[in-house]
């Protein structure tokens, strides 16, 4: 996809530059998501770049802290200031970034603006490939019946529903079957997980009853947050059922050890 | 209020309500709800187009509420009704009671109401020495239990037929222990005859209104049953307690949201009984009641408007949002342990008892969003449940753990160079104690996690000093 | 200051008004007298013939039955039919109204009773106001024609709908209900009325003959 030249000053690049904000989860528990992120863009024709970055905020948001979410936003957009896009591997993160920072800051129109400008080029990834590069299908292998989990943020602020369908559809190998109550929360919710141990885990519970029910080996999500929390459940259970990220499966990045699974000391 | 709460013990109700097994057993049948409501939206073309009706119509009238209910109460007293106002719920109960004893009432059949039960109406009949009788089956047999709903809707969904055999061969004296009451037909066999002759016998009737037409001076109640009927024209009076949001402009702006109420509430196009009444009866009218009160309720309501939380005056509890709420599902109402249950409660009870009371409610949320994504007037109920938690916050409410926790989160995330220093030894750290397995079955401060979850271990090294190895370059 | 002095002065506070400002008691005063339609459903429109056959579907979907006959005069026999197919006794109450006088009550071997209900009757018969396409609803109103307990004591109502009274929409009776009763006027009660009485607050099975009538019956004339 050869668009505008990139804001560097290189006059020969004309690949969009996306900035990947690869979200505090991402970041710490699980990088290999990032790097199927990159494959995948890079696959459809752009220049990734990872400004330095930390938190989109949305712990202190949904905590009632607005001042501390203004201060990690305003840093959010300067970092990606000079990105034409900023793609996100999770729904949660980017509804955040793509929804909820445009109203932060009512009454400020300088910054409002801004983050109107930040939010618009803002995207989650899988819907980012399928809806604004127009890719209907990746070159990926993948053994194994897969149930997707819609994760509550992806589906409900940003739309996503159809666009990872489509493009597991593509995986060769992969049979995709519905989840019963693929689109009903999986009780994470960031912090209401601790805060509210037991109700979180009446709600994953059914959740992994329901995945259960399915008959898959596989369930994935464009969410790192839903997943640790139905991985982990599945695995206190002692199910074999693997969960992965959507986007390591698209980038044939499927056969890395699963979420909670053994980690090989460095990735590459 | 009068009506305690034990909201403050919502976490201690929530491990009540989840080792219950006749309440889990009963609670899987509120699912079904959801796909009725599903249906009902996917018949009708213009359920869409109608929700923004709705919407609209409930912001104009609230915008104008003074002079909507002015209106509406000329229009009751021109149709020789009478009009009585309370600004909170002692003064509704003073009134109501003062107007059952005018009446010399000593039975009261009522109709289903959530205000009724707000103020707390059945202990204060019965402590002047009248005698409530709820007529809503379900309302009926959490009546006879000592419960309160656990649905603004379907009020005894917690019950199993079991429950209800035992609760009837305590209180019907009458009732031969031969009688088979194990099937629900037969239940309802029992307690139509039960309450057909309470309906008789009853000197007041009191319902609430799910509206009240400004134009016209009418009270509209929707019901399956029939019962609110029964309550409402067969004594010699019939009092309406209702909150000041009921009301509605015109017939044409009720009949946009009737639209909406039943197929929100439970996926059928029109409730069995939608009933416009307006006075007490005419001159040649054979039946009805001869006086008609209606008792309008503020109780904190008219503090909301103009504010934070106007939106959440717009709900018409239909009880949609509960019905799809993961939360409620886990726990059912009593859960909450106020009036007012699921997210329109957890907006709706910080409102009226106060946050320090009520503020668990809008915490003990996922933000799935799958009620404002039903609600028929599109009230933004996550967003306002964030609303409460700011209030919290800068009150210094939450607990500190919290607190403390999140600042020193967002100490590191002000930083970024320092944020990428301590992730990383956070991940390290996090990796070696999963000692190669791949998860954790205990990690510090997480026990609200690891009690129940493993906890995937760290990869080991993060993605950005990966990133920053990989390219080498310094940004 | 009394309750409806602080409650108002208190709404006016929050909305920031004094309540004497011309625009908004204008546009009060506007909606109220020309009561806006909002959103109509397509479901109930067409001809009479349309309407008839929405309005069948939609009662029976309900739980009601419906049948349809020529004429006011065939009214009776097809009351006195579906009493006898159910098992019921042969008595009727009714209340005041012409046309249900005019009908041939005679040729059938009930017993008829007129007035309001005491909670003894088995079976009456009204009148309806109109009968709605939209939902197969009827709707009914109150007074010494078709007094309202009947809708709610007897265990069996049939009642009786002119082809020709049915409309579309909840609108349509609502025009109809100013024809009769003037602008801003009802009846003491107007009963909208879809199907038999039920509830599902045992264990969410749906139950008929909760405290209404257990069977409604729709005899259409015309």
């Amino acid at each position: 996809m050869n668009e505008t030249p990139a804001a560097d000053g290189d006059m020969k690049e004309t690949r969009p530059k996306v900035g990947l904000f690869v979200t505090c989860l991402v970041d710490i528990m699980r990088p290999t998501i990032g790097f199927a992120a990159v494959k995948l863009l890079e696959d459809a024709g752009c220049r990734v770049v990872v400004p330095s970055q930390t938190c989109c905020g949305q712990p202190a948001y949904n905590s009632g802290d607005r001042q501390t979410t203004k201060d990690l936003a305003k840093q959010a957009i300067d970092a990606f200031e000079d990105c034409d896009y900023v793609v996100v591997p999770s729904g949660s993160c980017g509804g955040m970034l793509a929804t909820h920072y445009p109203e932060l800051f009512n009454g400020e129109p300088e910054m409002a603006g801004k983050a109107e400008r930040f939010a618009e080029k803002t995207h989650e990834l899988v819907s980012f490939l399928t809806d604004v590069l127009g890719v209907d299908k990746v070159n990926a292998r993948y053994s194994g019946v897969v149930g997707y989990h819609d994760s509550c943020a992806g589906l409900r602020e940003l739309g996503v529903k159809k666009q990872p369908r489509r493009l597991l559809a593509s995986v060769e190998g992969l049979e995709l079957v519905e989840l019963p109550e693929a689109e009903t929360c999986c009780g994470f919710g960031g912090l209401f997980a601790a805060k509210y141990g037991e109700l979180s885990n009446a709600i994953v519970s059914r959740k992994a009853a329901d995945i259960g029910a399915a008959k898959v080996d596989t369930v994935l999500a464009g969410d790192l947050g839903c997943l640790l929390n139905m991985a982990g459940k599945l695995q206190r259970e002692g199910s074999p059922i693997k969960a992965r990220h959507v986007a390591e499966v698209l980038a044939g990045m499927g056969d890395l050890p699963a979420i909670g699974e053994s980690q090989p000391e460095r990735t590459r | 209020m009068s009506v305690i709460a034990t909201t403050p013990k919502f976490k201690e109700n929530v491990h009540a309500a989840l080792i219950d097994a006749r309440l889990q057993g009963a609670l899987s049948f509120s699912r079904n709800f959801t796909n009725r409501r599903a249906a009902a939206a996917e018949r009708l073309p213009e359920f869409e187009a109608l929700r923004d009706s709705a919407r609209a119509i409930k912001d104009h009238t609230l915008a104008h509420l003074d002079l909507y209910l002015d209106a509406y109460e000329q229009k009751v007293r021109e149709s020789g009704g009478q009009i009585h106002y309370a600004e909170d719920a002692e003064e509704a109960r003073r009134i109501i009671i003062d107007l059952c004893k005018s009446f010399g009432a000593k039975s009261v059949t009522k109709g289903k109401s959530m205000i009724a039960e707000e103020i707390g109406l059945n202990d204060a009949l019965e402590a002047a020495g009248m005698e409530p009788v709820e007529t809503d089956l379900g309302e009926y047999i959490i009546q006879l239990r000592h419960e309160a709903p656990s649905h603004i809707i379907a009020p005894a969904i917690h019950v199993t037929k079991k429950d209800v055999e035992e609760e009837f061969r305590k209180a019907h004296r009458d009732l031969p222990a031969n009688r088979d009451l194990s099937q629900p037909e037969q239940l309802l066999a029992e307690a139509r005859a039960i309450l057909r002759a309470k309906f008789l016998a009853a000197d007041v009737g009191i319902t609430g209104a799910n509206f009240l037409i400004a134009e016209t001076g009418t009270s509209i109640i929707v019901t399956n049953e029939g019962n609110g009927d029964l309550t409402q024209i067969l004594p010699k009076a019939h009092i309406v307690i209702a909150s000041i949001e009921k009301i509605v402009p015109t017939l044409e702006d009720a009949a946009q949201l009737l639209r909406v109420l039943a197929r929100s509430a439970t996926g059928q196009d029109a409730s069995v009984y939608t009933t416009l009444s307006t006075g007490p009866r005419r001159p040649d009218d054979p039946d009805g009641p001869s006086a008609y009160h209606v008792v309008i309720l503020d109780n904190g309501r008219s503090n909301m408007l103009g504010g934070e939380f106007e939106d959440m005056l717009r709900c018409i509890r239909c009880g949609a949002c509960m019905n799809h709420c993961p939360v409620y599902q886990a726990v059912g109402g009593h859960a909450y342990g106020w009036v007012y249950p699921g997210p329109m409660g957890a907006v709706l009870t910080p409102s009226l008892i106060g946050v320090a009371e009520g503020g668990q409610l809008p915490n003990a949320s996922t933000f799935c969003g799958r009620c404002e994504q039903v609600c028929p007037v599109r009230i933004p109920l996550p967003k306002l449940m964030r609303h409460w938690r700011e209030r919290e916050f800068e009150r210094r409410l939450s607990p500190a753990p919290l607190r403390y926790g999140l600042a020193f989160w967002a100490f590191f995330a002000r930083r970024p160079a320092l944020y990428r220093f301590a992730t990383s030894i956070a991940a390290r750290s996090l990796n070696l104690l999963g000692r190669g397995k791949g998860r954790l079955s205990w990690a510090p401060l997480a026990g609200g996690w690891t009690d129940y979850r493993d906890l995937a271990a760290p990869q080991g090294r993060t993605f950005q000093s990966q990133w920053r190895a990989k390219s080498g370059a310094v940004k | 200051m009394n309750a409806r002095d602080a409650i108002f002065a208190n709404i006016r506070r929050s909305l920031g008004v004094k309540g004497d400002e011309a625009p908004r008691r204008f546009e009060v005063e506007a909606r109220l007298a020309k009561a806006p339609p909002g959103v109509v459903p397509n479901r109930g429109q067409g001809d009479v013939e349309a309407r008839l056959a929405t309005f069948k579907a939609e009662a029976e979907r309900a739980q009601a039955t419906v049948e349809v006959v020529e004429s006011l005069n065939d009214a009776p026999e097809a009351v006195a039919r579906f009493l006898r197919d159910n098992n019921c006794p042969a008595t009727l109450r009714m209340g005041a109204d012409a046309r249900l006088a005019a009908m041939a009550w005679g040729a059938t071997a009930l017993e008829i009773l007129h007035g309001a209900s005491d909670g003894h009757d088995l079976n009456a018969t009204a009148f309806a106001f109109a009968g709605i396409a939209e939902t197969g609803t009827l709707a009914l109103v109150s007074g010494p024609d078709n007094p309202t307990t009947l809708n709610f004591l007897p265990d069996n109502e049939i009642v009786i709908l002119k082809k020709d009274e049915i409309v579309a929409d909840y609108e349509s009776v609502f025009a109809k209900m100013r024809g009769a009763y003037g602008k801003g006027g009802t009846p003491r009660t107007l009963n909208f009325v879809t199907g038999p009485s039920r509830s599902a607050d045992i264990e969410q099975t749906l139950l008929l003959g909760a405290h209404g009538p257990r069977r409604l019956h729709i005899v259409i004339v015309g």
